[in-house]
């Protein structure tokens, strides 16, 4: 039931009020939090900055623009609508498709107009916003995801986070939506994590509810053949990110598309610890590499760096010997 | 980056606090416990004397804090007389006057005096130096000898002043003393005697503090001090060195108990009663009269309702503190952070059980309403404000509800905070929507949980004392505040949260 301090600290496992004061505290200035805090400001930097990101389809600001969302979605046949200062992926709606005037979720459940009409407009009166304060919706183009994963998720679109410490990416897991989670990628909410070895980009671990899992809970696809194709690619754009914003300690998470490669999703100043669950390993000690390191280095350098120090082994049992009892777990 | 800076002010704020707290116990004798009792003589003398019919004048030595006694108030009881306090060379006097008088005549002082180990000493200064004293014949060679025989056995001050009483007491009075006797009363000659040897020395009067007295009068003792200063207490009787505890000096500097002009016959009578009374509010007493130096600043100079709103005021840090400690050490989640001191706060009006009741029936008759609500597709701002008007809606049909079924305790439930239960009701439904009934108990439950242990702590009765009586307290609670915002360690939920990757 309880583990002790002891042994967390041996395994390097950072708590929260670490997280907070050594790290984030420490290494993100408060004055830079908009670029991440603020989706549209992230996403044009990011469009400044020659980094991919999903293609946007417009932004609605005022309630008497939330009456012509209709003219704006005509065309598109599937759209994300997502609040600009959301947190924690509240307030977004993903449509896959629109089917005779309806809205259709990931899910399956069939939305009107109005409800989508509501859903902006609570976007913008502030009901998913830090602190509430009046906010943007945005509306961006649906991730063409790549197939390679279909059977690693259930609905949504698998996304992966990589921690990216004073600019070398330090730790990585991939999100895979699952029906508990509704289709978001949201950890607490019952995605799936995958820890995802920074050297090779292949699966090491999974953890959902912070337990281990070997295969998805919906598709039953075990997991250990997971692997992220141009994973160096990926590597490199999160990386970036540390020049573009300028933040110490940043979550950058990121999506595969099918044409495009990987694509940054959002930004994220304070990212969660749960990816330690993931792959089964505390931050600290590679942090505290990084902390040592003195030389300037560039993007790719870094991840050279981190692709050196950073490699594991997977954890996880390979297809052919996943035993049948938990194959049927 | 250098943290020095940080914990200098957590050090000073540290020492800030317990200094002004110590402060506060020693100098004011604020108890630390509410329930302290401490013992109050209510002293009531009466003075008595035949008015020759013609203006008046009366003027009576009045007690003064003093080792072991603290003066609490006083009161005369005069009719027709004018009235004044005088402080002459640090001894305090009452002075009555009246114009025409005649007949017998009665004036009442009483005073309350607390008995107070830790009172610091205030004695009126020591005497002049003796001046020389001069005695007729035969008398002269009589205390030349008494003096020479008391010197030779005597080393200081106190042994000359024990030696040369006991020459006078009873039993062994010798040939010269029972001659001085004969002239002199006793103590005004061994004062007299003792001041001849050059010694300072003076008559006081003290009165014998006995539970239910009356008709009681003052006993005169001698103080006798030394080289440095230093005084002691000799009883002119017996020779016995030293101020019993139940003795208190009533005038301290050598001068007349009661003066009367303009009377005869006059005298002074003590009656006196002992009671126990809590030590706070034997102290609020004290303190609300003292409001003289900054350092004394305290609520008690407050009027009585702004001191009632401050005991409230003082407590909320206490809240805040269970706050912090839960989230920083413990991790729990609550839904808004500080909403918990709030309705614990509402729990100490309402007490706890009727409080959570009251709770949870508004939150969840709240939550079927903001359910409906959300369908009519509103602005957030308006929703909240419908949200408000509902809880204040059903905090009323509750109360009057609760009135006619004969519940007076549901009433109470008025002194929850409804704009802080609506904004908690919209925040807990659209958990609700987006995480589920689960978070929403997770949340609530928390909340709940902090709620009740702040409240636990803010209605403890000694935590209410300490809060109330010690503000050092405060910045004492502040340094622990800083220091915890400083804590990296992990949290007890983290304990659990985390053990799956410590397993493998």
């Amino acid at each position: 039931m309880w583990s002790s301090p002891g042994k967390l600290r041996a395994k390097g496992i950072i708590g929260m009020n670490r997280r907070n004061i050594r790290y984030i505290g420490r290494y993100n200035n408060r004055r830079l939090y908009p670029l991440v805090d603020d989706k549209l400001k992230t996403k044009l930097l990011a469009q400044a900055h020659g980094i991919t990101s999903p293609a946007l389809i417009g932004t609605v600001a005022t309630q008497f623009g939330v009456k012509h969302i209709r003219q704006m979605l005509d065309g598109h046949a599937g759209f994300v609508i997502k609040p600009a200062k959301g947190s924690g992926g509240k307030g977004i709606l993903v449509i896959e498709r629109v089917e005779g005037g309806q809205y259709v979720k990931p899910s399956g459940l069939h939305l009107t107009l109005s409800d989508v009409e509501r859903h902006v407009s609570n976007i913008l009166s502030g009901l998913y916003s830090l602190g509430g304060s009046p906010d943007v919706a945005l509306i961006e183009g649906l991730i063409n995801f790549d197939t390679t994963f279909a059977e690693y998720t259930y609905e949504g679109v698998p996304d992966i986070r990589v921690i990216v410490f004073q600019g070398y990416p330090v730790m990585a897991m991939m999100r895979l939506s699952t029906a508990a989670s509704d289709g978001k990628a949201n950890l607490h909410q019952g995605a799936v994590g995958v820890g995802i070895d920074i050297a090779t980009g292949a699966a090491i671990r999974g953890v959902q509810f912070d337990r281990t899992r070997h295969d998805h809970p919906d598709t039953g696809h075990e997991l250990a053949s997971l692997k992220i194709a141009g994973w160096e690619t990926l590597l490199l754009l999160a990386a970036d990110c540390y020049e573009m914003t300028g933040l110490g300690y940043l979550g950058t998470d990121m999506v595969l598309d099918r044409d495009h490669g990987p694509m940054l999703l959002e930004l994220n100043a304070r990212p969660g610890l749960a990816i330690q669950m993931a792959n089964g390993e505390g931050l600290r000690p590679r942090l505290d590499l990084v902390e040592r390191q003195t030389e300037a280095r560039d993007a790719a350098q870094r991840v050279a760096f981190a692709q050196h120090h950073f490699a594991r082994h997977s954890e996880l049992e390979t297809g052919l010997a996943l035993a049948p009892e938990q194959a049927g777990a | 980056m250098s943290r020095l800076p940080f914990y200098l002010v957590v050090a000073l704020l540290l020492v800030a606090g317990i200094a002004l707290t110590l402060h506060r116990h020693l100098q004011f004798e604020v108890p630390w416990t509410p329930g302290e009792q401490r013992q109050v003589w209510e002293i009531e003398a009466q003075v008595n004397f035949r008015a020759d019919g013609g203006p008046a004048k009366v003027n009576m030595a009045l007690p003064s804090s003093q080792e072991g006694f603290r003066v609490l108030t006083e009161h005369t009881a005069s009719p027709g007389y004018g009235l004044t306090y005088l402080n002459e060379n640090g001894s305090r006097r009452a002075e009555w006057s009246i114009r025409d008088a005649s007949g017998s005549q009665q004036l009442y002082y009483s005073v309350q005096v607390l008995v107070a180990p830790q009172a610091s000493p205030a004695m009126a200064p020591p005497p002049p130096s003796p001046v020389d004293v001069v005695w007729e014949r035969p008398y002269d060679t009589a205390a030349a000898q008494v003096i020479d025989r008391a010197w030779s056995r005597s080393a200081d001050a106190y042994t000359f002043a024990r030696g040369l009483i006991s020459d006078f007491s009873d039993e062994r009075q010798g040939e010269n003393a029972r001659l001085l006797l004969t002239q002199f009363d006793r103590v005004p000659l061994l004062v007299r005697l003792l001041n001849q040897a050059g010694i300072q020395a003076r008559e006081v009067s003290g009165l014998m503090l006995e539970h239910g007295r009356r008709r009681q009068s003052l006993t005169s003792w001698i103080q006798v001090f030394d080289e440095s200063g230093e005084s002691v207490l000799f009883n002119p009787a017996t020779g016995e060195q030293g101020r019993p505890d139940n003795l208190l000096l009533w005038e301290a500097g050598g001068q007349a108990v009661l003066e009367v002009q303009g009377g005869s016959n006059s005298q002074v009578s003590f009656s006196m009663l002992s009671r126990n009374q809590p030590a706070a509010s034997a102290v609020r007493r004290q303190l609300a009269e003292d409001t003289g130096t900054l350092l004394n600043f305290s609520i008690h100079s407050l009027p009585l309702e702004e001191q009632a709103l401050f005991q409230t005021i003082l407590l909320i840090p206490i809240g805040a503190l269970v706050v912090v400690l839960l989230r920083v050490l413990v991790g729990i989640k609550t839904s808004g952070t500080f909403m918990p001191v709030l309705i614990a706060l509402a729990f100490i009006q309402t007490t706890l059980v009727t409080g959570l009741i009251g709770f949870l029936l508004v939150v969840a008759v709240g939550l079927v309403i903001r359910n409906y609500l959300s369908y009519l597709n509103l602005l957030l701002v308006a929703r909240v404000t419908a949200v408000i008007i509902t809880v204040i809606a059903i905090i009323s049909v509750f109360s009057v509800l609760s009135y006619r079924f004969g519940l007076n305790a549901g009433l109470t439930i008025t002194f929850f905070p409804m704009i802080i239960l609506s904004w908690t009701i919209e925040r807990m439904s659209i958990l609700w929507e987006e995480e589920g009934p689960k978070e929403v108990l997770i949340q609530g439950g928390g909340s709940l949980l902090t709620a009740v242990l702040a409240y636990l702590a803010m209605n403890n009765p000694w935590i209410r004392h300490l809060t109330f009586n010690f503000l050092g307290i405060q910045l004492i609670l502040m340094a622990v505040i800083l220091m915890l915002g400083n804590y990296t360690g992990y949290r007890l939920l983290e304990l659990r949260r985390f053990k799956p990757v410590t397993e493998d």
